[in-house]
């Protein structure tokens, strides 16, 4: 397995691909790095390419008339960033900025889309592979919106000062 | 329950000792960290997880957990209260020199010695940092006692961290990793913005040498924990403290009761191998 190939297979994301699907993946993949404040992509903008952060912080953000741009969520160490490539329109629907200088991998989405369109088996355990790490991100939202950290003014119970 | 042991009995459990407000410190919008000095004796020395019983005169009694450094060795105690009800508010409101009647210290403790030699994984949500705050002084205060010492803290906006000077001393620290993250984007805020469960995601742990140590909201100890068992954390090996309402502190009214065990003589702090299943069933 190549360098790549292992690197992907040790990120928890493409860690269900087998090790010829994983070899597809990382002769599309490709280190990069991203000096703190750098754009990475804009919002609006066309999709093209997936990062695997192996290292610093991107902000996922968008423009709020009034309020600039607002980061709605941080990614850092294996997490990806950006799946807008993978279904049409194929556009940003939020912005991504590096945060502090960061290291990635890369893919070359045109590449990936091609080999999946011709070899359904692969872009099926591609698109499971991105879509556990989405339903991670919608879970840890869901538990965000339940905004749990609120004051429980007006409940019960103890002993964390609640009374 | 080894790792949660109840600390040694109080003498006169259910007698209030006087204490008097010596130190208040504003730590956001609706709490307060409050040190208590006896009046006259004082209670026995608390472990970290512990919890009292305050009093305000005329106004009630409310279990409030233990936020100071267990190292104090002067009587005083230290409690980090936010107003939500009649009594915490008149905590948050205790100007110099309160009388307070303080019972306890009560409960089950996070006991940090057993810990020694592996790594501790701290995870707080909102207020569940301050009981937490002792373990993380205590880790630091024997840092060569445990491999590594990591604190994951979140907050709904940045001006609702609790501790907020002292985190910022122990994220310079080279010995310790903190993460903290917001729930709320919030102008001015360049750190990480999610919920605590994905900065806990992020990390790698040994499985097999970590203790965890985790407080906050019911919901976002059990996410975490979920997070924890997926990294190949055994259930046994996470610590959460758990909150029902204390009347009497020892076990003998039955208020706190949670299934099979009363939480302010069998907890507040429990091994997850317990609380995990109780905390999924809806009618407890």
């Amino acid at each position: 397995m190549t360098e790549h190939g292992a690197q992907l297979a040790g990120s928890g994301i493409f860690g269900g691909l087998s090790a010829d699907e994983l070899e597809l993946v990382s002769a599309a993949a490709r280190p990069v790095w991203f000096g703190a404040g750098e754009r990475v992509f804009l919002e609006g903008g066309p999709a093209r390419g997936c990062w695997l952060i192996q290292d610093g912080c991107v902000a996922l953000d968008l423009l709020v008339p009034g309020r600039g741009q607002v980061v709605v969520q941080t990614l850092g160490r294996g997490d990806v960033l950006g799946w807008s490539w993978l279904l049409p329109p194929y556009q940003w629907n939020f912005g991504a900025v590096a945060l502090r200088p960061t290291a990635a991998t890369e893919l070359d989405t045109d590449q990936l889309r091609t080999i999946a369109d011709q070899d359904p088996r692969f872009g099926y355990a591609l698109t499971l592979s991105l879509f556990q790490a989405c339903v991670q991100r919608l879970q840890a939202t869901r538990a965000r919106l339940l905004d749990l950290y609120r004051s429980p003014q007006g409940q019960y119970r103890s002993p964390h000062g609640q009374h | 329950m080894a790792s949660t042991e109840n600390a040694s009995p109080v003498a006169e459990p259910m007698l209030p000792v006087p204490y008097l407000v010596a130190e208040r410190a504003a730590e956001t919008h609706d709490c307060v960290t409050l040190r208590l000095e006896p009046a006259r004796d004082s209670l026995p020395p608390f472990q970290p997880g512990q919890f009292t019983m305050l009093a305000v005169p005329g106004v009630g009694e409310v279990a409030i957990s233990i936020s100071g450094d267990p190292a104090t060795q002067d009587g005083t105690l230290t409690h980090t209260i936010r107003a939500v009800g009649a009594v915490s508010a008149a905590l948050r409101d205790a100007p110099l020199g309160a009388p307070l009647g303080v019972r306890g210290p009560f409960g089950t403790t996070w006991d940090l010695p057993s810990a020694t030699g592996r790594d501790l994984l701290i995870v707080a949500g909102g207020v569940g940092l301050a009981p937490l705050r002792p373990v993380m002084l205590g880790a630091l205060a024997d840092r060569a006692s445990y491999r590594g010492v990591c604190l994951i803290a979140g907050a709904r906006t940045p001006a609702e961290f609790l501790f907020r000077t002292e985190l910022a001393a122990w994220s310079r620290r080279a010995d310790a990793e903190v993460e903290l993250t917001i729930d709320q984007p919030s102008a001015g805020w360049d750190g990480q913005v999610g919920f605590v469960t994905e900065p806990l995601a992020r990390l790698r742990v040994d499985p097999a040498r970590t203790t965890a140590f985790l407080c906050g909201p019911e919901p976002m100890m059990r996410f975490a924990a979920q997070v924890l068992l997926r990294k190949g954390i055994q259930a046994g090996d996470i610590r959460v403290s758990l909150e029902r309402n204390m009347q009497c502190g020892i076990g003998l009214c039955g208020h706190c009761q949670f299934g099979p065990i009363l939480v302010c003589r069998d907890g507040p702090v429990v091994s997850y191998a317990l609380a995990g299943p109780l905390l999924s069933i809806r009618e407890l």
